[in-house]
């Protein structure tokens, strides 16, 4: 399964993990799936809609997915996909 | 700094909101002496926060919004030592909806008589209501299948439900305002909802007197007497003595009928106070002074304030939750600005003292007395 880097400020809604293995076939389907095992994760990372935060950014293997397919991104069982919190405020 | 701070019963307790965090404030009974805690959720939007003593509680409500996380309400029970981390979000829009919170405006307690009910004034412009106290919350569907609804447009600010006022005298009826939407009455709970803008202008529509579409800034229920109220427009103050039936203009002598905040006094039902802003365009208070003006004949005419505020070269902006009063008598009046001033008066606006000099930009200030 896909390996799931998650930011220590979301460490503590998955018991503490900063690597979660998470099944699915695209980085959306990753992290819907992220949002059922840990729902505080997926909360933070999409919105009631299930749409990736705006201040939020994902990359899979080092390419951000703004850049590849969005979470159309497909992701295979070698992947990792990392959520990072964006340059953001003021 | 600091993270703790003890209350008294008695005390008056000042929740002040800020763009990076929260500030708490407790005064004696006399107002005259204040200590602090803060800043709680360092770095979060905190557009909202008050305290609830209603049902044996001390609880401390917050709508907080994290840049990156998104918003949640978080509780306190013992006066911000400690908050709830609600793991899934306790505040969402239902699917179908196509929705997605972007802040809490408001968080407004419901009667005495309805201790575990909560409202929430949302963005985009939705009304929620929790019966756990606030630690989850539902869509009032009513208002969100209002037909008047994909006609709202979001002012400035954003497509926000910042006002909630429940009716003290009937728990079935309630007033809502949006920016921009106007009021909105129900008298059935929340299942149904009347827009009530008749007399109030919109000055960006080609119709200046619209059934909705207003973009209301604040409306305040006035203390002592039913069905009066009081409205801060944007450009337009007014005073509806038949509960929103109607609204008559008010802005008698006042520099600006521009400004966002609106408190009404809590037992005088002939005295409310407003914090004059220059215009739309440059939104600091006029020439310079910090004034607040007062009515003490239900709007016919406005006298400023000015004892202990600055009168030269104080260009403030005061936001639409940051000016409230404590309820006390003589009635304690407290107002924050978006240049981190925190000024408050213990004799209903005679005399000011500034209590912070230092804060972010305050976007929210409550006061409660502490049961």
């Amino acid at each position: 399964m896909p390996i799931v880097h998650l930011p220590g400020a979301l460490s503590g809604h998955a018991a503490g993990q900063r690597r979660v293995e998470v099944a699915g076939a695209t980085v959306g389907k990753v992290l819907a799936a992220l949002g059922q095992v840990h729902p505080g994760v997926g909360q933070r990372v999409l919105d009631d809609r299930g749409v990736l935060r705006r201040h939020v950014n994902v990359f899979v293997n080092g390419e951000s997915i703004r850049y590849l397919s969005g979470i159309e991104t497909p992701v295979d069982d070698t992947d990792e996909v990392w959520i990072l919190p964006a340059v953001s405020g003021g | 700094m600091s993270e703790q701070i003890d209350v008294e019963a008695g005390d008056v307790l000042l929740t002040v909101g800020t763009m990076k965090g929260a500030w708490l404030f407790a005064g004696d009974p006399e107002r005259g002496k204040w200590r602090w805690s803060g800043p709680h959720f360092r770095g979060e939007q905190v557009y909202s926060i008050r305290f609830d003593g209603r049902g044996g509680r001390r609880r401390l409500l917050a709508g907080t919004e994290h840049g990156h996380w998104g918003a949640v309400v978080r509780c306190s029970d013992d006066l911000g030592r400690s908050w709830s981390e609600p793991a899934e979000g306790n505040l969402r829009f239902p699917e179908g909806t196509d929705a997605a919170l972007a802040r809490v405006w408001q968080l407004q307690p419901a009667g005495d008589d309805r201790p575990g009910t909560v409202w929430a004034g949302v963005e985009p412009a939705a009304l929620f209501r929790s019966d756990d106290g606030g630690e989850t919350f539902e869509l009032v569907q009513g208002l969100w299948d209002h037909p008047h609804r994909p006609r709202w447009e979001p002012g400035g600010g954003g497509l926000c439900l910042h006002t909630v006022l429940p009716d003290p005298a009937d728990p079935e009826r309630m007033w809502i305002a949006i920016s921009t939407g106007g009021v909105y009455r129900t008298e059935d709970g929340g299942r149904s909802w009347q827009a009530r803008n008749d007399g109030v202008r919109a000055v960006f529509l080609p119709d200046k007197y619209p059934e909705f579409g207003q973009c209301v800034h604040k409306v305040a229920l006035a203390g002592g007497r039913p069905d009066r109220l009081y409205l801060q427009n944007h450009w337009g103050l007014y005073r509806s003595d038949d509960g929103a039936d109607h609204w008559e203009d008010m802005a008698n002598g006042v520099p600006s009928d521009f400004g966002f905040p609106m408190v009404a006094h809590p037992t005088d039902p002939d005295t409310a106070w407003i914090i004059p802003l220059d215009s739309d365009q440059f939104r600091c208070t006029p020439d310079g002074q910090a004034r607040v003006y007062r009515t003490r004949d239900a709007g016919d005419s406005w006298e400023p304030l000015t004892g202990g505020l600055p009168e030269r070269d104080a260009w403030l902006t005061v936001l639409r939750d940051g000016f409230a009063t404590d309820g006390l008598d003589p009635a304690g009046l407290y107002f924050g600005t978006r240049t981190g001033q925190l000024f408050a008066s213990s004799d209903e606006g005679d005399s000011w003292q500034a209590l912070a000099e230092w804060l972010p930009p305050v976007v929210c200030v409550k006061a409660a007395v502490v049961p």
